[in-house]
């Protein structure tokens, strides 16, 4: 079985993140790039595939910030294959301009599974993986937390949340992209030693691909959440203020 | 007491049981003697007691002992080492050594413990936070503290301010405290600010080798771009590493914990401890500054320069003092070790601390005031006694606060 897991690099939001002079996009000086975290999950899940049904993982990401190091800890983890994707472009695409990418490098290569993260915290919007299994005409199903084979490679059984708390179980024919919420345990660890002798001796495989013109939103204001706007700050001793968070909810009826 | 030794670390990671093998060589010497196992403040919770260990790791059972949750409830309190009669390296060198061969395998690691890991690698704290805000604390410290990398010229001080005095709210307060003490001493002291980062005493316990030396690589070539005559340094844990692991791997300084530093200074603070305190106090020796570097008396001579207090002994105390159960990384699987141990070190320890009479316990490590305050909830004793920082009561009676 040969698994594609797709992943991408977005702002890591502990260095804190800047707003450019234009007012409309995020200044590259100040970000620092990490793996996005459901990407990470989708890693996850193709790994624990690959121990229970000895599948070929091969993990394709678009080139920006530090993706390097994160190629090298997916190979660390045990990743078969790593490909870098140059566009020419260092900040990420939009999901439409990288659901195009992923389909001009997949397209022709034979995959049972295609696994990205489901969403990332840069756009929010959850499309990379619907819209790529329309480029390539596979079927797609999206928040996924859990991936079981049956039949060989034919079939797959998997487990879709809803909101309330709900799971549906369902089948989806092979080949097929997934969208990953979460993997079925978190992702492992790479002990740093592995990590480190790995990016002295992998070669990371590198992979042109045009940057695509794609229909997008234009930014109009990006800003920071505005503080306190539409807040009630509470004040006094702990004691003061639990007293006003209990008559909040009780004038609210939402305690009793 | 003398200085611990401990096993060199290995250059590359190799399978999973060469470190063991290697420990296995000096453990021969053991008498199974069970002295280990009787000191253990956490032997009894161990699926294997030390002595067990050894004994099952000698007859090959490798994988029963690795498996067990033995390597994880080891605190470091060094209790074992200092009284084992065949001076084996137990807590510092066969534990980090069972858990490195748990890391170096790539098996599941507690999440809480792994997410402290990743966040040591990526940001150099276990918190996460950006190394950007270290010396954010600084800002309102009400004194100055000069970075050493915008001084541009030698300082006689490097003061290692390390990640819970950098980050964690009370450890921030207690470093403004000693900013202070230092100004009112006339110290020409400096941080390091943004470029320090964790030392790895915790990585290395926890047997995250490779982060160890990561941290240690890179630590050495900050050090060494600056000229000092001394460090000082506000974590024990650290300073026991910084001052008997570094050395053998390049970095060699003139290190000593902030205490021994200013008892050194005690004719010059002695007319500045001006406010008398009135309270009966008793000290926890915690391990890293007792039984691993042997500075018993320093923290003592401190608290008794202090006017109006009383000085009183808890029962363990010196080398039979018990850990605060927060050594050795155990600092991060608080939720594993609760649910495998009954009693909490902590709490045990609170309850030796009140039955001294005293109504105050005095701390000189950055992991115990939350620790311990912890503590006091839980066993009943809020209002009975409180926790301070031996940093926090001088600078009361010096009237800083």
């Amino acid at each position: 079985m040969n698994i594609a897991v797709l992943t991408k690099q977005v702002p890591d939001l502990v260095e804190g993140v800047e707003i450019d002079s234009t007012g409309k996009a995020v200044d590259p000086d100040s970000i620092r790039y990490i793996l996005s975290e459901s990407d990470d999950h989708a890693l996850e899940e193709a790994l624990l595939l690959k121990e229970r049904a000895q599948a070929r993982v091969e993990v394709f990401s678009l080139e920006t910030g530090e993706v390097r190091d994160s190629l090298c800890a997916a190979l660390a983890k045990g990743a078969d294959r790593v490909v870098l994707i140059r566009t020419g472009q260092d900040t990420p695409p939009s999901n439409h301009a990288a659901a195009k990418i992923f389909a001009s490098v997949l397209q022709g290569l034979s995959f049972d599974l295609i696994l990205t993260g489901v969403r990332a915290i840069d756009d929010l919007d959850g499309s990379l993986g619907g819209l790529l299994a329309g480029y390539l005409n596979l079927p797609y199903v999206g928040l996924v937390r859990k991936v079981e084979m049956t039949n060989g490679t034919a079939m797959a059984v998997v487990q879709k949340e809803f909101p309330g708390g709900y799971a549906a179980e369902m089948e989806v024919k092979l080949p097929a992209v997934l969208g990953i919420q979460a993997a079925e345990q978190p992702p492992r660890y790479v002990p740093v030693s592995r990590l480190r002798q790995v990016m002295k001796a992998a070669k990371v495989e590198e992979q042109e691909a045009a940057l695509p013109a794609t229909e997008a939103l234009e930014v109009e204001r990006l800003f920071k959440p505005e503080e306190g706007a539409g807040a009630t700050m509470l004040s006094g001793t702990p004691e003061e203020i639990a007293r006003q968070v209990v008559s909040l909810l009780s004038d609210r009826r939402l305690v009793r | 007491m003398g200085l611990v030794q401990v096993p060199p670390i290995p250059a590359a990671p190799g399978p999973l049981f060469p470190e063991l093998a290697r420990a296995e060589e000096n453990f021969r010497k053991c008498i199974q003697c069970g002295v280990c196992s009787g000191s253990c403040p956490m032997g009894e919770a161990m699926d294997y007691s030390p002595r067990k260990a050894v004994k099952m790791l000698l007859e090959g059972r490798f994988n029963e002992v690795v498996e067990s949750n033995t390597p994880w409830l080891c605190v470091s309190c060094h209790t074992c080492a200092v009284r084992c009669p065949s001076k084996l390296e137990i807590s510092d060198g066969l534990f980090p050594a069972l858990r490195a061969a748990v890391v170096a395998e790539g098996k599941a690691l507690d999440q809480d413990l792994q997410k402290a890991l990743q966040n040591t690698y990526l940001y150099g704290n276990p918190m996460g936070n950006s190394p950007k805000k270290r010396a954010d604390w600084a800002k309102t410290a009400g004194v100055p503290v000069p970075v050493i990398s915008q001084l541009k010229r030698p300082v006689d001080v490097l003061w290692i301010v390390e990640c819970y005095p950098s980050f964690e709210p009370r450890g921030q307060e207690i470093s403004k405290l000693l900013a202070r003490i230092l100004n009112a001493l006339g110290v020409d002291f400096a941080i390091l600010g943004h470029e320090e980062r964790c030392l790895g005493d915790c990585e290395w316990l926890a047997g995250e080798r490779g982060l160890f030396e990561m941290l240690i690589e890179r630590n050495i070539e900050i050090l060494n771009k600056y000229k000092f005559r001394e460090i000082i340094m506000t974590d024990p844990h650290s300073y026991r590493t910084l001052r008997n692991i570094y050395p053998a791997l390049g970095g060699r300084y003139n290190v000593q914990p902030v205490v021994a530093f200013l008892a050194e200074r005690l004719d010059q603070l002695k007319p500045l401890l001006k406010k008398k305190l009135n309270a009966t106090i008793t000290y926890h020796d915690s391990c890293c500054l007792g039984r691993k570097t042997s500075h018993y008396e320093e923290p003592r001579m401190l608290l008794q320069a202090i006017p109006g207090i009383k000085l009183v002994e808890m029962i363990q105390n010196r080398e039979s003092s018990l850990c605060c159960g927060g050594g050795a990384s155990t600092i991060y699987l608080d939720r594993y070790i609760q649910e495998r141990v009954k009693d909490r070190l902590a709490d045990r320890r609170i309850m030796q601390a009140t039955a001294t009479g005293a109504e105050v316990m005095a701390v000189a490590c950055p992991f115990e005031p939350a620790r311990f305050e912890d503590a006091v909830k839980m066993t009943g004793h809020e209002g009975k006694l409180v926790v301070r920082d031996i940093i926090e009561l001088l600078a009361e009676s010096m009237e800083l606060v």
